[in-house]
């Protein structure tokens, strides 16, 4: 089996190529789309985040992490805090604000950053006896802490306004923004599993006995795989949440609901694979949104049918189901979409055409 | 508010006793199927949840009395146990552990939101299946603290149910078929044992156990919505964990435990009455950290 | 020429009584089950030692003693100086013990190449076992700092990483496997992928190989090859081979020395011929196994 492959220099340049024409249509999307398609978009960027950054601990490494709303959350908050301005949070703190939390203030890049970071510090903690455990425990576990700083938000007044939320956060999640830190996410955790650390994070996964056995610290390389996971976790919680410009810590927007459809999303694009989960974010994003029209009234044959709320998640979840009991490996199972392996299928395309063509 | 340490005591012990008792179970529901299928049936706080629903439109649709309407939500969720694990579960018996997991987490979400379409999400009262709310209202005086009724038929039930529980369990036929599968399936199936037939049978007695806990719930706390069951669930299956999982006496050691801490925690420590539902998952870590096998749980050796 | 050889010959009678690795009264108790009881032996630097006994009589447990995967309840292990009872399994790989085991361990949704190229990742990043090694005045392995960095970064990291692929290549050459390097693992035969393991452990640059019935599930054909593959690697890669075996023919055929064991207990010890005139092994052992033959 003879295999002509690209050299690196080509797929380097072939890479830099796509992320040029991308970057076009992006630009052309940002001038003619409407503000709602517009929106959308930029969604779909911050779940490619958010799936990115849940299958580097769950796909790759095989750390079967509930907690990711709770990352999302931390980020969040701590970024939303960082832009609003300290008039603005003077103003929505019906109960009095801590004034440190008040006067802190940083633009958008470093409020995003200081999401991650902390998102990344409270899973460094966490994962300490978190990853101690293993499969069902450590998912629990993980949901656990998710939920605990989700009641934590609900209650500490003074720091995150608790029920209230945050309100009036600035719209600063543009097309450029998000879309800069999904190739940012992409590019940092592709080159992270494409080096001997991926090597060693998907042996984990494999077999985790076997991996201690050739000198993998085990320990050590989940724990790094979730404090990176939970950094662009809190990326796309800041992202997240300027792009939703209110915040509160409900069950239903950043709880366990949340983790549930990142995880449809990686599980649709496969899990283990990177693009995959891009993939993934995108079908999830449109179908969630072409799904709304669902709950709006519809007129069926003449019948005024009443918009009935709920049938997105059901639909969804129901589609998950199916996915889960019939299609297991998802769209890509756990390979990539990388030039040498569409090279490979378009050939095999070919080569199947062709004996068709014969036959 | 007047009562004195002793009184407040009393008060809070038969608090947490029933509370315990509804934790615990739902708590043997998850540690059953744990303990033969390796799987959290993360829907089963959920199937708490429609049991609590069915009770409540069988009471207002077809004017069923109190008693009737548990045992609809009783028959009714032991029949979507059923049907959760042939349509969901059972296609993914050979699947790696974790697509059934992911399955669970699903058909949790499947089932919150088949409520929140078909019963509506905006919270229903459970006391309008009373037409008669006498019952609700008697208050008994022990040792000067005034018990509401219910709680002491809670608890009387609750203790009943377990009775019967352990009779199926360790007194009849199928239980021990219960008992073999959960140490060894194939060798159970060489045996003549339907493995499917036990395993479905597990599920329904669960989700009748989490049924009548959801009745008893709504009668003491008569908010009845979609996401009602989320966190007693979560509760619940932490409780089955600290208990030991797989071990049907630890999940109820495991579910009094829990209502005991969280009870007290709150009643002499008010400031944190915020925080009630993260105590569970603190000794959940806790537990997990110091004796990860639980309370009555055996230690798996990994076999290399 | 002659000279030499005999330099080298005495060279390896010499290395011969040094003692590589040292169990001393190891005792091994999972609750009421003593699995191993006061195990007291050495490996000798360049051997080629059998472990062998009945089912269950501890031998595997052995093993995971030696590697870390269990505390011993007792006793001490000494391997090249270093004390490594207390360690953890990553760390003991990266001092130089690699091991296979009984119920294969691959990783097998990963490429033969890959597989490999794992069993090298600890030389750049397992700074717990460097300490030990310099903490008893060894070189340590990492020779250089913040790899992780330099692999998401790439800067400083391709050349390690192409000389990381070389070396892989030319031992997945040396084991046969070459033709299925692009393979996932579980793709392979049977004896391939026992061969793999073995490729495997050898990629983590062992000064001990532990191998746990390299020849369970084989055929005669498969169990020839193996045997020869054992000695060549022994003596191409210059490792000290302790394996655990249940066909006597490969334990007869290869092992210098053989220890025997039964219910946790070392009851013989000693060369082939020794073994197999031994009393107490063909009443434990080979007696039931030399009727069938």
């Amino acid at each position: 089996m003879v295999e002509k492959k690209l050299s690196n220099k080509t797929k380097f340049w072939l890479t830099i190529a796509f992320i040029i024409f991308i970057g076009f249509l992006l630009w052309l999307a940002d001038r003619y789309f409407d503000d709602y398609k517009l929106r959308v978009l930029r969604l779909i960027a911050i779940y490619g985040v958010m799936a990115v950054s849940l299958n580097l601990i769950n796909g790759i490494t095989g750390v079967f992490s509930l907690g990711h709303a709770g990352f999302i959350l931390v980020g969040a908050y701590t970024a939303s805090l960082l832009t609003l301005s300290p008039e603005q949070k003077a103003m929505s703190y019906l109960f009095g604000i801590q004034p440190w939390i008040e006067k802190l203030h940083a633009d958008f890049f470093t409020a995003t950053i200081a999401g991650g970071i902390a998102a990344a510090i409270f899973a460094f903690l966490i994962g300490w006896p978190v990853l101690r455990l293993s499969g069902d425990y450590l998912a629990i576990a993980s949901l656990g802490f998710a939920e605990v700083v989700r009641i934590w938000a609900n209650n500490a007044l003074s720091i995150t306004n608790g029920p209230l939320g945050l309100k009036a956060i600035p719209e600063y999640s543009n097309t450029w923004w998000t879309y800069g830190w999904l190739l940012a996410t992409v590019v940092f955790i592709a080159s992270l599993v494409n080096s001997s650390y991926g090597r060693a994070l998907k042996a984990i996964r494999e077999n985790r006995i076997a991996a201690e056995a050739m000198g993998i610290n085990v320990f050590k390389h989940q724990l790094m795989s979730f404090v990176i996971g939970a950094f662009f976790a809190g990326v796309s919680g800041s992202l997240y949440a300027h792009w939703l410009t209110t915040i509160d810590p409900r069950l239903t927007t950043m709880g366990p609901m949340l983790t549930f459809y990142v995880l449809i999303m990686i599980v649709l694009g496969g899990l283990g694979s990177i693009t995959g989960a891009i993939i993934g974010a995108a079908i999830f994003a449109i179908l969630f949104e072409w799904l709304r029209d669902l709950e709006q009234p519809f007129s069926f044959f003449g019948i005024q049918v009443p918009g009935i709320p709920g049938m997105r998640i059901l639909t969804v979840s129901a589609i998950f189901i199916i996915v889960m009991i019939f299609w297991q490996r998802g769209i890509m199972g756990r390979e990539e979409l990388t030039w040498d392996n569409l090279i490979k299928w378009s050939r095999k395309l070919a080569s199947l055409s062709r004996k068709r063509g014969e036959g | 508010m007047g009562y004195s340490p002793g009184t407040f005591f009393l008060q809070n012990l038969f608090n947490a006793t029933m509370l315990g008792g509804l934790y615990a179970l739902i708590a043997v529901g998850y540690t059953m199927v744990y303990g033969i299928l390796r799987l959290i049936n993360f829907a089963h706080g959920d199937i708490m949840m429609m049991g609590v629903y069915f009770a409540f439109y069988a009471a207002t649709i077809i004017y069923a009395p109190p008693l009737l309407a548990a045992i609809i939500a009783i028959a009714g969720a032991a029949g979507l146990g059923f049907l959760i694990d042939r349509v969901a579960y059972k296609p993914l018996r050979n699947a790696p552990r974790i697509s059934a997991l992911i399955t669970a987490i699903g058909m949790s979400f499947f089932l919150e939101s088949f409520a929140v379409v078909v019963f509506g999400a905006i919270p229903k009262s459970f006391l309008d299946v009373f037409k008669d709310k006498t019952i609700l209202n008697k208050v008994l005086l022990v040792g000067g603290a005034r018990i509401p009724l219910l709680t002491f038929l809670v608890i009387l039930i609750t203790a009943g149910i377990f009775v019967v529980l352990f009779w199926i369990v360790y007194k009849t036929k199928i239980g021990m078929a219960m008992r073999a599968i959960s140490m060894d399936i194939p060798t159970t199936s060489l045996m003549g044992i339907n493995v499917d037939m036990v395993i479905g049978f597990t599920f329904a007695l669960g989700s009748a156990l989490a049924a009548a806990s959801g009745v008893m719930w709504a009668m003491r706390f008569p908010n009845v919505y979609p996401y009602m069951g989320f966190m007693p669930g979560m509760k619940a299956f932490i409780a089955a964990v600290v208990g030991g999982i797989g071990s049907i006496p630890g999940a109820i050691i495991g579910g009094l435990l829990l209502g005991f801490i969280e009870i007290f925690a709150v009643a002499y420590f008010p400031n944190f009455s915020g925080y009630r539902d993260a105590f569970a998952f603190i000794i959940l870590i806790i537990i997990l950290l110091i004796k990860p096998s639980g309370i009555l749980g055996k230690k798996a050796i990994e076999k290399v | 020429m002659m000279e030499n050889k005999t330099a080298v010959m005495e060279n390896k009678t010499d290395k011969g009584t040094k003692g590589l690795l040292v169990l001393d009264h190891v005792t091994m108790q999972f609750g009421g089950l003593v699995a191993v009881d006061n195990f007291t032996n050495e490996v000798k630097e360049g051997e080629l030692l059998g472990l062998i006994g009945p089912n269950g009589a501890g031998k595997t447990t052995v093993f995971n003693v030696i590697t870390g995967i269990y505390y011993p309840t007792k006793g001490k292990i000494i391997f090249d100086d270093i004390d490594i009872t207390p360690l953890k399994p990553h760390q003991i790989t990266h001092l130089g013990i690699a091991r296979t085991f009984q119920n294969i361990r691959l990783f097998y949704d990963l490429s033969v190449l890959e597989n490999v190229l794992v069993a090298q990742h600890h030389e750049i990043s397992n700074p717990d076992g460097d300490r030990i090694l310099l903490h008893h005045g060894k070189p340590a392995k990492n020779y250089q700092r913040f790899w992780l960095w330099r692999a998401i970064t790439k800067l400083g990291y391709l050349k390690k990483e192409r000389e990381m692929l070389e070396r892989a290549k030319e031992l997945i050459e040396k084991v046969g496997l070459a033709h299925v390097m692009y393979e996932k693992a579980s793709a392979l035969p049977y004896g391939e992928q026992r061969k793999l393991e073995i490729a495997r452990a050898l990629a983590t640059k062992p000064k001990l190989l532990l191998l746990d019935e390299p020849a369970a599930g084989m055929n005669p054909k498969e169990t020839e090859d193996l045997m020869e593959f054992i000695k060549k690697i022994r003596d191409e890669f210059d490792v000290t081979v302790f394996l655990i075996e249940h066909d006597m023919k490969v334990v007869m055929g290869i092992c210098e020395r053989i220890i025997v064991m039964d219910y946790g207990k070392i009851i013989a010890e000693g060369t082939p011929e020794q073994i197999q005139s031994n009393p107490r092994v063909i009443e434990a052992y080979l007696g039931k196994e030399w009727k069938h033959v």
